[in-house]
């Protein structure tokens, strides 16, 4: 277990967080009723009260570089049974969202899976769940652990071979584009 | 007739076709009329909002505002992660601020007023459980079904505003009322694995395989769910996961929409059984005839 210095809080890490989220992070007293209903904190390195913890004594870089992060299935377990209602997995998407801005990704093939996703509906309007999966497999270099499963999906005809073009698919391009350009996306 | 705007969402068009199917014939049948949001764009699903809020809710948001050009203000979907796009999206867009930097990226703008319900909630609150019972043909005596509702289905509450957070019933005083069993199914609102079965298959394997060996627990011959991601980690990956886990699952997993259309008497064609991976025929044979043939 890394050991963390009080004194060496980053104390601006602190207020965006909480711009960010529009939550008081200082309200969590630690009761851990969050981490007792995460279904994920068997894959985490931090549990999700660590990493409020961690937010509270501002260590920004432990928690831009955990994994938990990324692994966050947003279940709103944790916000729904805090009982100081902190909206704890908006907390854990807004630490994702400083993550990546900060070029993280400790784990690597979830940032793969949402690239690809996405790069799926800007380039046709609709998610394109065939041409996604071929995607990933590009982009990962993995071999594809779904392989078994596509043929049970083709055959039952729920693996479309072509996308579904829509024809406001330009439109959908152009939110990107404008993502992408714009400096005031928070 | 109780009139809405309908936003499929892109699994619908793919791997929970059936969902969709099945969706229509029973609103059809119970005198709900889906109009389906013309040229209707992806909601950005769990993926986008992982990314950046304004992002996601300009994705959710050309979709609402081909609603306000419908001159609707009312949206179902079955699909709950849709939903809670949807409904974060108009929610977040309440504040002036937030809804100027969601229309900066929209061609046609939003103003964000636009309701989302799922379709179990238009359901539950608009029909009538008495018309429904009149109309059961079929009546599902017999089977034991686990009622299992995912993680956002009505989960945070303050947003969702639809059913119990901890133990909802909508899906459970359905199936009661087609006549099925319900059995008390203990994690109904765990979640399955989301979308993480393509990057971390491991997480997906564990968690759906807890709530497969709950099912199996207390006695169920089948579930039902009301989430294409819940579905699809439940049936088509239970052979994977009876291979990672050592198991011999065999619990067929259908939508509440399939069993419901089954007990209105509707059309097989259009229910989509052969769509599930997990051979739903041992659970639906569970069912009894009625006692004499009409
Ligand atoms: S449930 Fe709330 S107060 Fe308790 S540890 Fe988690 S965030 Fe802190
Ligand atoms: S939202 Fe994320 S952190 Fe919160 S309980 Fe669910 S998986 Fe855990």
């Amino acid at each position: 277990m890394q050991i963390f210095d009080l004194t060496t809080a980053d104390l601006e890490f602190v207020a965006e967080v909480e711009a960010r989220s529009h939550q008081k992070i200082s309200n969590c007293y630690q009761c851990g009723n969050c981490t007792a209903g995460c279904p994920y904190t068997f894959a985490y390195d931090y549990s999700v009260s660590q990493i409020m913890r961690l937010i509270q004594i501002g260590q920004k870089e432990a928690v831009l570089k955990s994994r938990s992060l990324w692994l966050c299935g947003s279940c709103q377990s944790c916000t729904t049974r805090c009982p100081n209602k902190i909206d704890v997995a908006l907390i854990m998407d807004v630490c994702r969202h400083m993550a990546r801005e900060a070029g993280y990704a400790t784990e690597r093939s979830v940032k793969i899976f949402v690239d690809s996703f996405l790069a799926s509906v800007e380039r046709h309007g609709r998610a394109y769940e065939l041409g996604l999966m071929t995607a990933y497999m590009t982009r990962s270099g993995r071999v594809f652990t779904d392989v078994d499963l596509a043929p049970q999906a083709l055959m039952r005809g729920k693996l479309p071979f072509k996308p579904h073009e829509i024809q406001g698919r330009e439109q959908v391009a152009r939110i990107f584009e404008r993502f992408r350009k714009g400096g005031d996306n928070v | 007739m109780f009139k809405i705007a309908y936003y499929p969402g892109c699994s619908g068009q793919g791997t929970s076709l059936e969902y969709d199917m099945s969706t229509r014939a029973v609103c059809k049948a119970l005198d709900v009329e889906l109009v389906e949001i013309p040229d209707w764009s992806c909601c950005g699903s769990s993926p986008a909002h992982t990314v950046n809020h304004v992002l996601s809710a300009a994705l959710s948001a050309r979709n609402l505002a081909q609603v306000e050009v419908m001159g609707m203000d009312k949206v179902t979907t079955p699909c709950p992660s849709c939903l809670t796009n949807l409904r974060t999206a108009a929610h977040k867009m309440e504040s002036p601020e937030f809804r100027g930097k969601v229309n900066a990226l929209l061609d046609v703008p939003c103003n964000g007023n636009v309701d989302a319900q799922s379709v179990l909630q238009v359901l539950a609150e608009n029909v009538d459980p008495e018309l429904i019972k009149s109309k059961v043909v079929r009546p599902l005596t017999g089977i034991k079904i686990a009622c299992y509702y995912g993680c956002i289905m009505n989960r945070p509450p303050e947003l969702m505003r639809f059913d119990h957070h901890e133990n909802p019933m909508a899906m459970d005083n359905l199936m009661i009322a087609l006549g099925a069993e319900v059995v008390p199914f203990p994690l109904k609102v765990e979640c399955c694995g989301a979308s993480y079965g393509i990057p971390r298959g491991d997480i997906v394997m564990r968690l759906s395989g807890k709530l497969l060996d709950a099912g199996r627990d207390v006695g169920a011959d089948a579930f039902v769910t009301a989430c294409p991601l819940c579905q699809m980690n439940l049936d088509l990956r239970q052979g994977q996961i009876n291979r990672a886990l050592h198991e011999k699952f065999r619990i067929p997993v259908f939508y509440y929409t399939q069993l419901l259309g089954y007990a209105l008497g509707l059309d097989r064609a259009v229910l989509g059984f052969e769509k599930l991976c997990v051979d739903p025929r041992l659970a639906l044979g569970k069912i009894k005839q009625p006692a004499q043939a009409r």
